[in-house]
């Protein structure tokens, strides 16, 4: 027991910096991700909404493939398929102009996953709005996108809080795939720290402990928030 | 529609209520644009499909690929079934009043909801692998040594907590004016949850279980990492023995169909046992 | 238009000269070699994180000898070809063999080293003989994507064959006892059984090199275009195999001459 707590010493000796690393590299990632994902989701909400049906069904057909295919495979294709566009571009051209890091790679797959997830979310919290508020901003006078930024956002963002939130814990664990592209974030460090030490289940008992910890962080975040989005609200 | 204060006349209601369905007659510029992006990388895909039909491709890789399907489906089969069965207990648990019951329910839906699925099952296969002498000792290694059986096991733990909490929270909705009206008539509990409670329960868990097994068949790629050959793992042993990347689009062609068939099936299910209920 | 035409024509013989000349001039840039690091004693990653081994010894000692700066980065050893080929490293250092297979992809330098495969079974195995028979129905572990698998796959069709990302996760399941044998390079072994973990194995026969699949012993990766840099690290490696400096990499980790014939 002793040995194990050992192992989890800052420092040359110790794993516990190799982890902190990790998981900055997972928190970092998933930051990242989360206002690209929920711009875009809320872009693909508006989409759904259209009165264009050719922009309803790219909308549509946008969340079913990205909620149908697995995170997994959409990293993959992602990771490799940009790997071999960039391939294919720079044998016509001069040099490789774009270097698509893993990084970018997770960036851009968990950001099409969620995207898709938060449309959903956007557009039933849409659908829970009533007409008649963007009719009362209009006979208001208000223009059209005041009335989005001032009526429709802010009631929008507290119906839709809980779905985003779950999203983004979704997000938090989702991130652990990138791991299998290589780049080093908290179980990827796991995993070198378990062909150290040959402590398997010690050390993914460890990891799953910090992703435990830091869904219970984002949930005091997230509760904060609720808190302030339902201002003047009544309860 | 109102008047603007500086006389435009705006119809921004509309784009807040989606227009009648039917009717081609909004269709715009940009509509058009994406449609055909969608229709050039859908045409992009189905050639790079085609074009890995080669007969070498086909012979060597098909049957394979094939195979690593029949082992998702199994999988996911396999865990959701157990799932279910190991549901009821934590579920009750999660409902119960009992707080020791209710703390360890508790704990256990929070540690497999909140750490991710890729991490359990690394847990699972290789703590596994840590602790051989005590599993044999046991009569459970021959179950942890095969990689298939692991990750039944860790997808089965997984999806009963998300099963218990979609379980129980429907028991939990199913009006209380039910459990009332059967208290009143004098019907014992055990009969009240089997005839009152669970069939309402079930119809309104029904849109959430499908959606647990369409997250479970996307999460049992990750089966794939511990070296079970399931579609993914087929699909990227083709990849790596060819560097051909239309391996990958036909493992995503095929998971997508498959999410797209159940998930039609789940709707015509639920509409027709909710066909007596006023919508 | 003659303008347009001209500033077309005139871009476009730039790009032809530029592209044709293949002139990056290896000296004012950063080498980035890729290295999958979960291959001990030829690249591992130390406790602190840092990339060290056989390969990045050899390759750090080659990039001094040029006067080159390099640095190690590692890369998943299944998409490694694929990040050579669209440039996110400029070069493979991870003991690849050179074969047939993977010349039609890349390009690679002379070899860096030659050690034969073996194949490793637990110390209370039963298995008497390696001919495809006596294997048959048993588990075999190998890496993907190397030459080992390739090999597995050939020589024994009738046993299952698992294919693990990293010959580390690899040896887990071989200490745990998941597999009935194992097949790669004697030197990865050899590390592994020293350690308390590899006292459940013991090495049990050598495997016949076939050329076709083995290759010619384990080379530097290049792209196909960049035939300076492949000719500048076959200059590098005569030299540093000329100047005692190979010997004295090979005497740190090896007791044997790794270089082979």
């Amino acid at each position: 027991m002793q040995k194990l707590i050992d192992l989890l010493q800052w420092g040359p000796d110790g794993w516990l910096d190799e982890l902190a690393s990790g998981t900055a590299v997972t928190i970092g990632l998933a930051l990242a991700t989360l206002p690209i994902g929920i711009a875009a989701g809320f872009i693909v909400a508006l989409g759904k909404q259209s009165t264009d049906p050719l922009i309803r069904a790219s909308a549509h057909l946008y969340t079913t493939v990205f909620r149908g295919l697995p995170e997994l495979l959409t990293l993959f294709i992602v990771y490799y398929g940009a790997q071999f566009a960039v391939s294919a571009a720079s044998r016509a051209l001069v040099g490789a102009p774009l270097e698509i890091s893993p990084f970018l790679a997770g960036m851009v797959a968990l950001g099409l996953v969620l995207s898709s997830y938060a449309s959903e979310v956007f557009l039933s919290a849409f659908r829970a709005i009533p007409r008649e508020q963007a009719e009362a901003g209009f006979a208001l006078g208000l223009t059209h996108s005041q009335v989005m930024r001032r009526v429709i956002l802010p009631q929008l963002i507290r119906i839709a809080l809980p779905g985003l939130s779950n999203q983004w814990l979704l997000l938090l664990k989702d991130t652990a795939l990138v791991s299998v592209i290589t780049l080093n974030d908290l179980i990827r460090e796991t995993q070198v720290a378990v062909s150290s030490t040959k402590e398997p289940f010690f050390f993914y008992a460890v990891a799953c402990a910090i992703y435990l910890l830091l869904s219970v962080i984002s949930s005091a975040g997230i509760w904060r928030i609720d808190r302030w989005a339902s201002r003047g609200t009544a309860k | 529609m109102g008047l603007a204060g500086n006389g435009k006349v705006s119809d921004g209601a509309a784009t807040l209520r989606p227009a009648p369905a039917g009717r081609l007659n909004n269709v715009t510029p940009a509509g058009i644009a994406l449609l055909a992006l969608w229709a050039i990388i859908g045409a992009g895909v189905a050639y790079g499909l085609a074009a890995s039909l080669n007969a070498e491709g086909l012979a060597n890789y098909g049957p394979r690929i094939l195979a690593g399907y029949l082992t998702t489906l199994e999988l996911v089969v396999l865990s959701f079934a157990v799932g279910v069965v190991l549901s009821v207990p934590i579920a009750a648990g999660r409902l119960s009043r009992n707080r020791l019951a209710g703390g360890l329910a508790y704990a256990y839906s929070y540690f497999f909801r909140g750490s991710p699925l890729i991490a359990q099952i690394f847990l699972i296969y290789y703590g596994a692998g840590q602790f051989v002498p005590e599993l044999k000792a046991a009569g459970l290694w021959w179950f942890f040594k095969n990689s298939f059986y692991c990750a039944v096991f860790a997808f089965a733990l997984n999806t009963a907590a998300y099963q218990a909490e979609i379980l129980s929270g429907a028991i939990r909705n199913v009006a209380p004016g039910q459990r009332e009206t059967a208290a009143a008539l004098g019907l014992h509990p055990r009969i009240t949850m089997r005839k009152i409670i669970l069939p309402q329960a079930l119809i309104s868990a029904l849109r959430p279980y499908a959606n647990e097994v369409v997250l479970l068949a996307k999460a049992s790629a990750i089966a794939s990492i511990v070296t079970v050959l399931d579609l993914m793992g087929q699909t990227r042993f083709a990849y790596s023995k060819t560097y051909d990347l239309s391996f990958y689009f036909w493992a995503a062609v095929l998971y997508l169909a498959t999410v797209e068939i159940f998930s039609h099936g789940v709707n015509f299910v639920e509409r027709r046992i909710t066909r007596h209920l006023k919508r | 238009m003659l303008s347009l035409r001209s500033l077309t024509a005139g871009a476009l013989a730039l790009f032809a000269l530029v592209g044709n000349a293949s002139a990056k001039d290896w000296t004012s840039t950063t080498i980035r070699i890729g290295t999958d690091a979960t291959y001990a004693p030829f690249e591992s990653q130390d406790s602190g994180g840092k990339i060290v081994g056989f390969d990045i010894d050899v390759g750090n000692a080659v990039c001094a000898e040029l006067k080159l700066k390099c640095e190690f980065t590692n890369q998943d050893w299944d998409g490694i070809i694929p990040a050579l080929n669209a440039g996110k490293i400029d070069a493979i250092l991870s003991s690849m063999s050179i074969t047939e297979e993977r010349l039609k992809q890349i390009d690679f330098t002379d070899k860096v080293y030659n050690t034969p495969p073996v194949i490793v079974v637990p110390k209370d195995s039963t298995i008497a003989g390696f001919t495809a028979k006596d294997l048959a129905g048993k588990t075999i572990g190998v890496q993907s994507s190397t030459t080992h698998a390739t090999y597995a796959e050939k020589t024994y069709p009738d046993s299952e064959i698992k294919y693990y990302k990293t010959a580390d996760e690899r040896n887990l399941d071989l200490a745990a006892g998941r597999l009935d044998a194992a097949i790669d390079d004697i030197v990865i072994f050899q590390q592994w059984l020293g350690t308390p973990d590899g006292a459940c194995c013991k090495i049990a026969a050598n495997i016949k090199i076939v050329p076709e699949i083995h290759g010619r012993g384990a080379g530097i990766g290049v792209r196909k275009e960049d035939t300076d840099l492949r000719d500048l690290f076959n200059k590098g490696l005569a030299a540093i195999r000329a100047n005692g400096k190979y010997k004295e990499i090979n005497d740190k980790y090896f007791n044997f001459d790794a270089y082979g014939d």
